[in-house]
């Protein structure tokens, strides 16, 4: 067995290039490592058929061996998130509703990724429909974490980070509506990047909360997750809400100096609830900032606090509204034996959504309802103005806000139960951005008991390139780049 | 408490759920718990404060209602993941039913 699997993506792309290796044995070598670990990690929701991707690879050698001009990716295994749209791939958010389901279409970001050339292994398992912070809300089964897998590999990005993290791919994609996509790479010990809303086209995702929905890259560093950008990012006409932007080289500021950057570090994120020891690995992180000719200051962000509730309200709305086309008509699950229109629709979506989507479902009904509207859905979106304004003033003299990605490392499967609000403050941290529209990463910054702590970095909109030439130089001197878990040798106990 | 398993069962109905008796207890007990997380946002003074429903500052984009499909292959792939269909179109039970 080779080792290649461990490589990143940069080095994986360079090696392509050289002709060091093949297309053909990098798959092999992901192909080996899902056959030595997918039955313990259970990342993938659809795997693709082995032949078939091998082949896809030889066609790309072929294409390298008589010199025609490739992709800089080409030829590099990935996985998707199971809410992104792939043509004749079962795409089915990890939910009953959508069990068999397989788009007529790809999502803008598979076209790209096609383009380039990359490899699809499989579909990754999240939780339906993106509500959870876990994958314990897929309706299929529950993703373990490949530093520990008696622990969540976070979500609902989960089966996502958790591939990348256990060598199964060398990148993926998520989607972060509130923290889906760096909570799981905190969890998992990855990079995670939420793009400032509007970068990258959100044509071809299932929708949660389109005013705060982005897909983002989850890779093994920094540099892997500016490479992903250049692909995935710039306009779109098909999405209404895509930014009109011309996207970077993300990866011309990696390396470049960061003397002079001014980081904030709202003291409203290191009180109660964040646990001690992940605090020590954090601030010691913020600590060698100083080192690196980096201002770091205290700051005061009281709104912080009511960032929950408004996104709670604004994320549930909004997905009342989205998953109202899941009615059994068009396609997608039906129930069966309805006799009149209203019971098809009652029987379908009582049968083919899980108990937490219906919760949100509901929850939006609610605040949308006649006599809440004003009190609830009204007040949040109020509530969103001044927490972006206090954001905005923080970026007039600050070029990042940093804070830990989410208040504890991994927790154990089934550890949170059924209370709804244990689990979503894990995700208290990540909200801002996605309510803020700004573009946000977790990179990992050291462990606590053996599993990674993340550090989130936000920054202004549209300073993607910013944050990578920071997270680059942070990285380099923090020392946790493309770290893979042993996985197969189990700890804390035994895979129920 | 906020709201009553009465009004949970409206909520429901709105939302086009039947549920199971323990799941309403369950979702129940939940909304509670959730609403009085939340209502710490009454706290804040909001007045005069204008909401925020989008972060960009995009105007509306329009494009002419056609199809940019040529050919009819779409559509057969459209159709072949409908639940039902009767020729080119979704069918699905009586919409008007007959006064008994």
């Amino acid at each position: 067995m080779n080792y290649y699997y461990k490589m990143s993506v940069a080095e994986a792309a360079r090696a392509l290039q050289n002709k060091e290796i093949t297309s053909k044995e990098l798959t092999e070598s992901v192909l080996e490592r899902i056959e030595e670990v997918e039955e313990d990690i259970r990342g993938f929701v659809t795997l693709l058929d082995g032949d078939e991707v091998l082949l896809e690879a030889e066609k790309i050698d072929q294409a390298r061996v008589s010199e025609e001009p490739l992709p800089h990716l080409a030829g590099i295994p990935m996985a998707l998130k199971d809410n992104l749209c792939t043509r004749g791939v079962p795409t089915t958010c990890a939910s009953k509703m959508l069990q068999s389901y397989c788009p007529p279409y790809d999502a803008c970001v598979v076209e790209k990724l096609k383009e380039s050339r990359t490899i699809l292994m499989g579909k990754a398992n999240m939780d339906e429909f993106a509500m959870g912070s876990s994958t314990e809300n897929s309706a299929f089964f529950t993703t373990r974490n490949p530093w520990d897998t008696t622990r969540v590999p976070g979500g609902s990005s989960g089966g996502s980070a958790a591939l990348v993290a256990a060598g199964e791919v060398f990148f993926a994609l998520g989607s972060d509506t509130g923290g889906s996509v760096r909570q799981p790479a905190s969890f998992c010990g990855v990079v995670g990047l939420k793009p400032t809303y509007g970068l990258v086209s959100r044509f071809g995702l299932i929708a949660f909360a389109s005013s705060l929905d982005q897909i983002g890259p989850l890779t093994r560093d920094v540099r892997d997750c500016a490479m992903v950008m250049e692909i995935i990012a710039g306009h779109d006409p098909r999405d209404s809400t895509s930014a009109p932007k011309e996207k970077e080289k993300y990866t011309e500021y990696l390396g470049r100096d960061i003397k002079g950057f001014k980081v904030a570090l709202p003291r409203d994120c290191f009180t109660e609830g964040l646990d001690a020891e992940v605090k020590k690995v954090v601030m010691g992180a913020v600590g060698k900032c100083t080192a690196l000719g980096i201002e770091v200051e205290d700051v005061s962000m009281p709104h912080m606090q009511y960032a929950f509730p408004a996104y709670y309200i604004v994320s549930t709305s909004e997905a009342f509204s989205n998953l109202a086309r899941y009615d059994g008509v068009q396609y997608g699950y039906r129930a069966d034996g309805a006799g009149n229109f209203v019971s098809l629709y009652k029987k379908t979506r009582s049968g083919g959504f899980g108990q937490e989507v219906k919760k949100r479902i509901m929850l939006g009904t609610y605040f949308l309802s006649s006599g809440y509207y004003d009190a609830y859905y009204l007040q949040s979106l109020k509530a969103r103005t001044q927490i972006r304004e206090e954001l905005q003033k923080v970026f007039r003299d600050y070029d990042f806000i940093v804070t830990p990605t989410s208040p504890t490392v991994a927790f154990q499967v089934g550890e949170k139960g059924d209370d709804p609000l244990t689990m979503s403050l894990s995700d208290i941290y990540t909200i801002i951005a996605n309510l803020a529209g700004v573009p946000a990463i977790s990179i990992p910054c050291g462990f606590v008991g053996g599993m990674p702590v993340g550090l989130q970095v936000m920054g202004r909109p549209f300073e993607e390139g910013r944050i990578f030439q920071f997270c680059y130089a942070l990285e380099c001197l923090l020392g946790v780049r493309n770290q893979l878990p042993e996985t197969g040798v189990k700890r804390g106990g035994t895979v129920v | 408490m906020n709201v009553s398993r009465k009004e949970v069962e409206y909520v429901a109905s709105l939302a086009r759920l039947d549920l199971a008796p323990e799941e309403k207890e369950k979702i129940f007990q939940q909304f509670n718990v959730i609403l009085d997380y939340i209502n710490r946002l009454k706290e804040l003074n909001l007045a005069g404060v204008e909401p925020t429903t989008h972060v960009l500052q995009l105007k509306n984009v329009f494009r002419k209602d056609r199809s940019q499909e040529k050919g009819g292959e779409l559509l057969a792939e459209v159709l072949k993941e409908a639940p039902d269909k009767a020729g080119r179109l979704f069918k699905v039970p009586p919409v008007i039913e007959e006064e008994g």
